[in-house]
This record gives structure tokens, C-alpha cells and sequence, in this order.
């Protein structure tokens, strides 16, 4: 047998312990989703009578698939938002020289130490008055473009060489098309992460959906199963049946992009 | 093809000029070789030819238009840089056509022209790679492909080679030259390799400072170098300098022995008596000239040749002895060069001096 040091030994303890910190909340959402809700304080992971009958009142529900529609909407609108205008923005910041560059630069940064639970009452103000209130914009527009993605791009485009660049402004292309068809495949692994970063804060997101909207036809996932939670008594099997269908999506996504989630994670640092 | 002009072109960042009010012309089909020291200003010329960077005042004219004020893609040139700059994301092919991005040909006539590019560089096998599958010299081909293809009116190098190993450098300069020869585009290269320069030229530039020393076919440069600085940046290895003052019609050499010259227009009797090592042969002639006698100090066998460096005085001179011929480190020897291989210098302002 081979030896095994004694620190192994207690990395893989301490990994153990923390996995299971991790994975257990998931079992237990998993496990509660297939329970009844008389079952529902039998703390057993696994059900003592397994029933599918949650997901399918859940999904025959047009709400919840409403509101899962609106999540993509809003998720995948503001992702794509993101990953154009941020690098457009973070591009020309690292590529171009002009009076003032710097002085954008650092004020993009700095709106990085506001944090949102200020911003959300200049937000709804401004949502209010533009008539923006109750609506997908109104959810959508505080995070079309971000300070974080913009940096993060800023960061990536200025390791590109020059050369590129200079090479296709002679082979013709303009400088739209030289950002486009150069620039931007050259940072695939940053757009990746930006990508999936945002996808996922928004598909989590429930605060300020929360503010924003008032008509449950316009709930995101979040805000939506919350409101299982108020409108009668807690019915905890439902929240966990939606939960478990709502982690789906990051799921997938986690398993198809893995290796550029870990690598965008070592490249930006984890996003607060 | 087309001729390049260039008149009193300044380059100024900020309040630093690095390019002094330089004047070129070059021919149609010519093949010019910029070449001079690092910071010499030849990479910012020619990217102010291609339009890379802007002009502080003077003018740039291709084929009699002045581009001035033109986007480097209305200028219908094509460069190639020192490290490639293919695109890293798309084929070998699709890098080619990336060359004729503008034109108006047809997909099937642009696919015609990247093929025949790629034939002519021996790409043809290589054109769905990726560039990360290829070596550095079939890199530069791509690259080189890619300027070709679109049949510009002149081809800019900003050091081409310098990112290859000795041997692939010597085989693309070949190729380079080769490529011209058959082009026949006009083409301005620019390279701190004075072998590069003397091996791929019609014409030389001479740089430093952001100026220009010395403009000339590369037997002129070396027969008729016009400064000290010329005299020891063309020739490998570099020409022997040896001080010397004038006295009536000759000039004694510090390091020992004197030299008959004829009205030196010399602003000082002091100057500076030049010999290339290839001239400087082990023996003394019966001819006049110049014989320098020391101890070897080191000897560097090339086959071809034999490079001898003797110590005379505290000054090191390099001479040549026929390859077979190897002195002995210790050994006394005597160096001689013929009178009418010799160059003058003026030590104060380096200018050469006619010799009579």
C-alpha cells in the first residue's frame, strides 16, 4: 500500500467536511421536493414515501413556468448585454488613447465600492419616474452593463499585442470589425466567465426583482417561489420542488463550462 | 507597385522629436533596407509610412498621392511585423484572406488567390491548420502570404526575422529576396541586422538618432562609408579604428608606425585611420599601406577564414588570415594593410575624409 502522508490526510478531512457542508442543504432541498407535505419536518434525507406529485402540480402551474420564462428572459438579455457592452467599453479602454481615459476609467472602478443596497432606492426612483416600474426593463436595466465586467474585459483586451490590431487596421477592416472579428475571439475565456458570472447572479437574483415588480406575472424564479412562503402558510415541498428545478439551469451550465468557470475564477478572483 | 516619398518627415512625442526631418525617395520595384541601432527611429518611419502612427509634420507620398492624412487600409500597403500578427482564431487559410478583406473579388477567385499565395510560399498542405500548429518560419510565411495576396503597392518589413533561429533567418532572407525578385513590388524593410541589410538590399539606409547617416547601395556603404559610425555598423566584424595624428604628408598611428597620405582636408591633425579586418592580412607586402605588429590574443576559427586579434599598445586589432593559417595565442605578428584600402576619419567630427 502506498504511504500516504499525514497531510493528505487532513487535507482530505477537511475537504471531506467541507463538501459535505456543501452538498448537504442541495440533498436536503432534493429530498424535501419529493415529499409530501405532511413529510415535510420528517427530517429523513432520504423520503420515506417518494412522490413526484410537487413537480407535477408545480409544473402544470403557469405561474411557476412563467416565471421560469422570465427569468431566461431577463438572465440571458442582460448577459448578453453584458458581455457586448462591457467589452466594447473595457476594449476601448485598453486599446485607444484619449484625453480623459483615465479619469472614466477610475470613475467606472469607483462605482464599484457602492454597494446595491444604496443604489436600490436611486433605482426605484428612477424606474418610478421613466414609468419603468412593473416591468422586464425595469428588472433588467440596473445591470445591462456592469463596472466588474468592465474591468474584467479592460484587464483581458490589454494583454492582447498591438500588432494584431495594426496587422488588420492595414488588412482593411475598420475598427468596429477589428474589435469584433480580432479583439473578441481573443478573449473567449474572459467572455466566457463574464458570461457565466452574470447568467448566474442574474438567474439568482431576488432583491431587487423583488422592489421592482408588483404583478406576478412578472416575477423571476426567485421572486416567485418566495411567494410560496407568504401567501398561505410556508409550503416548504413546493419552495424545494421549484429550488431544485431552478438549479437546474446552473447546473447544466456548471458541467458543460466547468473548465472555464475554475479558469475565469482564477483569472478575476471571485466576484463579491 | 509605386514609389515612396518621403519629405522633411518629423516624428515628435510630446516635445521629444524622434524623428528628425528625414527625405527618401524610393523607386518603384526598389528593395530598401532601413537599418540602424535600436531607438534609431527606423520602425516609427516606417509605421508612418504604413499609417500606424501619426505625422508631426512633413509628407509621405505613395505613388505621387499624399497619405498623410489617409487610414493605413486606404493606403493600399500590406507590412508584416516582427512577430507575425496572424490570427491566432482562424486558419492558415482564412488568415491569408484576411488580406483581401476589402477586395470585391468573388469568394471563388478569393479562394483562387489564397491558394496561389499559399502555393508559391509552400503553404498549400498546411492551409486548414491553425497558426498554434505551425513553426515560427511557417508562421512568417503566413504572414507574408497574407501581405502578398492582395497585390499592394508596397510592402513594409519591421523586422521580420528577428524572431527566427539563425538558420531559418538566413533561409527566409533568401525567400524574402527571392519573392521580390518575382514581384517586383516595392518594398522597404527594416532590420538592426547589418547582414540583413547588405544581403537584401538595392539600397541601404543608414539611421541613428532619428536622422539618416548615409543613403546607398550596399558596396557603397562599405567602400564609401561617409562617417566613423557608418564605417563600424556596416562590415562584420567591425572596421579597425586606430587613432593617428597628422604630421606634414603622413600620419603617425598611436599604436606605433606611420601611414604617407596627401592633403587630409582634416579640421585637426587629429584623425582616425580606418581598416577593415578582411584587409588587414597577416605579413608585410612590399606595397605601401600600413603594418601593425603585436601579440595574438585571440583566435577565432570560421573555416573560411580565420579572424586574428593581436594587441598592439592597449589598442585591439582584428585582422584575417586565410582559414589554414592559425597563429599561435602569444604569437608575434604583423598585420598589413594596402594604402588603398585605407579610410580616414576626422576624430572630432567623425565625418570621412577623402583620401588623396
Amino acid at each position: 500500500m502506498p504511504r500516504v502522508r499525514p497531510g493528505r490526510i487532513i487535507a482530505w478531512t477537511l475537504l471531506f467536511i467541507g463538501g459535505v457542508i456543501m452538498v448537504t442543504p442541495l440533498l436536503f432541498m432534493l429530498s424535501t421536493s419529493l415529499k409530501d407535505a405532511s413529510q415535510v419536518y420528517d427530517l429523513r434525507i432520504i423520503p420515506a414515501a417518494p412522490t413526484f406529485d410537487n413537480y407535477i402540480e408545480i409544473l402544470s402551474d403557469g405561474r411557476f413556468t412563467r416565471w421560469f420564462v422570465n427569468s431566461m428572459i431577463v438572465a440571458i438579455i442582460v448577459t448578453l448585454s453584458n458581455v457586448f457592452f462591457d467589452s466594447l467599453v473595457g476594449y476601448t479602454l485598453a486599446k485607444f488613447r484619449f484625453r480623459g481615459r483615465y479619469i472614466v476609467f477610475v470613475a467606472i472602478l469607483s462605482t464599484l465600492m457602492i454597494p446595491t443596497e444604496m443604489l436600490v432606492l436611486p433605482w426605484y426612483l428612477m424606474a418610478s419616474q421613466f414609468g419603468w416600474l412593473d416591468s422586464y426593463w425595469g428588472i433588467m436595466f440596473p445591470g445591462m452593463m456592469t463596472a466588474f465586467g468592465t474591468f474584467l474585459m479592460k484587464q483581458f483586451f490589454e494583454g492582447i499585442p498591438n500588432d494584431f490590431l495594426e496587422a488588420a487596421r492595414i488588412d482593411g477592416l475598420n475598427e468596429f470589425a477589428i474589435w469584433w472579428k480580432i479583439a473578441m475571439p481573443l478573449v473567449t475565456p474572459a467572455l466566457s466567465a463574464l458570461a457565466i458570472f452574470t447568467f448566474l447572479g442574474n438567474w439568482t437574483a431576488f432583491f431587487w426583482p423583488l422592489i421592482v415588480t408588483t404583478s406576478a406575472e412578472l416575477y423571476t424564479l426567485p421572486v416567485g417561489l418566495s411567494s410560496f412562503a407568504v401567501e398561505q402558510s410556508i409550503q416548504w415541498e413546493k419552495i424545494m420542488t421549484g429550488a431544485s428545478i431552478a438549479t437546474l439551469p446552473t447546473l447544466i451550465i456548471f458541467l458543460f463550462l466547468q473548465r472555464y468557470i475554475v479558469r475565469g475564477v482564477m483569472l478575476a478572483g471571485l466576484k463579491g | 507597385m509605386a514609389t515612396i516619398e518621403i519629405d522633411r518627415l518629423v516624428k515628435k512625442y510630446g516635445q521629444t522629436a524622434v524623428v528628425h526631418g528625414i527625405d527618401l525617395a524610393i523607386q518603384d520595384g526598389e528593395f530598401v533596407v532601413l537599418v540602424g541601432p535600436s531607438g534609431c527611429g527606423k520602425s516609427t518611419t516606417l509605421r508612418m509610412i504604413a499609417g500606424l502612427e501619426e505625422i508631426s509634420s512633413g509628407q509621405i507620398r505613395i505613388d505621387g498621392r499624399v497619405v498623410n492624412e489617409l487610414q493605413p487600409r486606404d493606403r493600399n500597403i500590406a507590412m508584416v511585423f516582427q512577430n507575425y500578427a496572424i490570427y491566432p482564431h482562424v486558419s492558415v487559410a482564412d488568415n491569408i484572406a484576411f488580406g483581401l478583406y476589402r477586395s470585391k473579388l468573388s469568394k471563388s477567385e478569393k479562394r483562387a488567390r489564397v491558394e496561389q499565395a499559399a502555393e508559391t510560399l509552400g503553404l498549400s498542405q498546411l492551409l486548414d491548420r491553425r497558426p498554434s500548429a505551425l513553426s515560427g518560419g511557417q508562421r512568417q510565411r503566413v504572414a507574408i502570404g497574407r501581405a502578398m495576396v492582395r497585390d499592394p503597392a508596397a510592402f513594409l518589413f519591421d523586422e521580420p526575422l528577428s524572431n527566427l533561429d539563425a538558420q531559418l533567418r538566413t533561409q527566409m532572407r533568401i525567400e524574402i529576396k527571392r519573392l521580390h525578385h518575382r514581384l517586383g513590388t516595392t518594398s522597404v524593410f527594416v532590420t538592426h541586422d547589418q547582414v540583413e541589410a547588405m544581403t537584401m538590399a538595392d539600397r541601404i539606409v543608414v539611421m541613428r538618432d532619428g536622422r539618416i547617416l548615409q543613403v546607398g547601395s550596399p558596396l557603397e556603404l562599405y567602400e564609401k562609408p561617409v562617417d566613423v559610425f557608418t564605417a563600424r555598423f556596416i562590415g562584420s566584424p567591425t572596421m579597425n579604428l586606430l587613432p593617428a595624428s597628422l604630421k606634414e604628408n603622413r600620419a603617425d598611428l598611436s599604436v606605433g608606425g606611420s601611414v604617407k597620405v596627401t592633403s587630409l582636408p582634416a579640421s585637426s591633425p587629429e584623425i582616425l585611420i580606418g581598416a577593415r579586418p578582411q584587409d588587414f592580412t597577416p605579413g608585410t607586402s612590399g606595397r605601401p599601406g600600413l603594418s601593425v605588429s603585436g601579440t595574438v590574443v585571440v583566435v577565432e576559427t570560421l573555416g573560411s577564414e580565420t579572424l586574428v586579434h593581436i594587441e598592439s599598445g592597449n589598442q585591439t586589432v582584428i585582422g584575417s588570415a586565410p582559414g589554414r593559417h592559425i597563429p599561435k595565442i602569444g604569437e608575434q605578428l604583423t598585420l598589413h594593410v594596402p594604402a588603398e584600402r585605407l579610410y580616414y576619419f576626422d576624430r572630432a567630427t567623425e565625418k570621412a575624409l577623402a583620401a588623396q
